[in-house]
């Protein structure tokens, strides 16, 4: 007999690790963070570094364009078909955190168009360090600041730079343009974050984005494991 | 019904605007009428969401209302399209069914929802899975359209404090002095919704409102937008 839960309780919940066809769904892994912080740069480097050996899709969650959707169509990391552009009404951080529908539709539109899927990366669009996907729409999240953008950032936390599973600080070739003082970024996110990783990373450099594909493979190995 | 308030508390989650249901992302075609200058200030946004209230309101409440009662699901939603004849508005309304199907299954579990569901996997239009939604809470005709009616209000008057930066006093004020309105909106098209249980789904509204339609059109055709409807 064919036990599908769905017939009762509660129904294509976003979490449940199976889809309703029985199959494993792909793992969900979230990008957020501040704008201009790199996480389109960072998504696109992923595809081109994870695409040989998985089945990849991209949901984008622009503010009002679908600059961010175009990009990754324009350096053609991935196939149009693969990346699906989700609207916010001007509200970015509801729609991967308090309302949740409209990524989940995304999600599940491209596990059945071009699934089945490994990994499917969910970027935010950009706003504040307040932040934070849903444990209901992605399995691990990565919050992506730049040493740019002030090497305060760390020290002042805030739930994004706190709990994400994977801090990424980007554009660390800026640093020295910038003043930048890496070492107290790295001490003060290690204060805010205890034991949770955190990456230093320059897109610019030859393969600058292999620790952030390392991690990601490794997530990927514990969720088919 | 156990008696006249069972329920109150359900109406209160079903109705509550961060019910998480997808329509956070649509402004019920305020962004467009911002744009047009149609929209500029907290008497526009009165007049728009009365015209708002009376046409697309009223029938939507009357398709949630008809849902609620039993009338069968698939015949309304067929009769909801009848009623939409902008297909960009068509394609929003089963859009939003169908996230707002996904809240419903979660929150008010029911065989209804599932049979739905399964016969339309990419969704029924909004207020047929609204009425049903209620219909599952254990809710009456009224509420449902209740719930229509003050979305199809509630909607243009958060995307205008978002679009306009107005007074978000003054746009609460706005829904707040359309309530007698809204009143009487709900109780007329839970009236037809029972009529329609009897005569059929021709006695539902139809009531709409042109420049909606025309303006839900030239709205999905923007390159750059802040609202998905």
């Amino acid at each position: 007999m064919h036990l599908d839960h769905s017939h009762e309780g509660p129904a294509a919940v976003g979490a449940d690790a199976l889809r309703p066809d029985g199959r494993r769904r792909a793992l969900r892994v979230g990008l957020g963070g501040p704008v201009g912080s790199g996480k389109t740069a960072t998504v696109a480097a992923l595809c081109r570094t994870l695409r040989e050996r998985h089945s990849l899709a991209v949901v984008t969650n622009d503010i009002y364009t679908r600059e961010d959707a175009e990009f990754l169509l324009r350096e053609a990391v991935l196939p149009p078909e693969r990346i699906q552009a989700v609207e916010t009404g001007a509200c970015p951080h509801t729609a991967i955190r308090d309302d949740i529908s409209a990524n989940l539709e995304a999600v599940e539109d491209l596990e059945d168009a071009v699934g089945p899927l490994d990994l499917i990366l969910v970027e935010s669009g950009g706003d504040n360090l307040t932040a934070t996907f849903s444990r209901g729409l992605v399995d691990a999240q990565i919050f992506v600041i730049d040493v740019a953008g002030g090497d305060d950032i760390p020290r002042k936390g805030g739930p994004g730079v706190t709990t994400a599973d994977l801090l990424v600080i980007n554009k660390t070739d800026l640093a020295p343009y910038v003043g930048s003082d890496l070492g107290r970024m790295a001490r003060d996110a290690k204060e805010q974050r205890g034991e949770l990783p955190v990456l230093f990373t320059s897109l610019k450099g030859q393969d600058g984005v292999a620790p952030v594909a390392d991690w990601v493979r490794a997530r990927l190995a514990a969720w088919t494991a | 019904m156990a008696g006249a308030q069972a329920g109150r508390a359900a109406l209160l989650v079903l109705a509550d605007g961060r019910f998480p249901a997808g329509g956070h992302a649509h402004s019920g075609g305020a962004e467009q009428a911002v744009r047009a200058g149609r929209i500029r200030d907290a008497h526009d946004l009165a007049e728009y969401c009365r015209g708002r209230l009376h046409t697309a309101g009223l029938t939507a409440a009357a398709l949630a209302a008809a849902a609620a009662g039993g009338l069968d699901p698939l015949e309304l939603d067929a009769a909801a399209d009848a009623r939409t004849p902008s297909p960009a508005l068509r394609a929003t309304a089963r859009r939003l069914g169908r996230q707002l199907m996904r809240a419903a299954r979660a929150t008010w579990p029911g065989p209804e929802l599932t049979a739905l569901a399964t016969a339309l996997p990419r969704g029924a239009h909004q207020p047929v899975v609204l009425g049903l939604t209620a219909r599952s809470a254990a809710l009456t005709p009224e509420d449902a359209a209740y719930c229509a009616l003050y979305e199809a209000v509630s909607g243009p008057a958060t995307a205008t404090v978002r679009l306009l930066g107005l007074d978000p006093f003054e746009a609460t004020a706005v829904l707040a002095r359309l309530a007698p309105e809204l009143d009487e909106a709900a109780a007329r098209a839970t009236a037809r919704a029972a009529r329609a249980a009897h005569e059929g789904t021709d006695v539902l509204p139809a009531a709409a409102g042109p420049l909606l339609d025309i303006a839900a059109e030239a709205h999905a055709a923007w390159p750059v937008r802040l609202f998905a409807s």
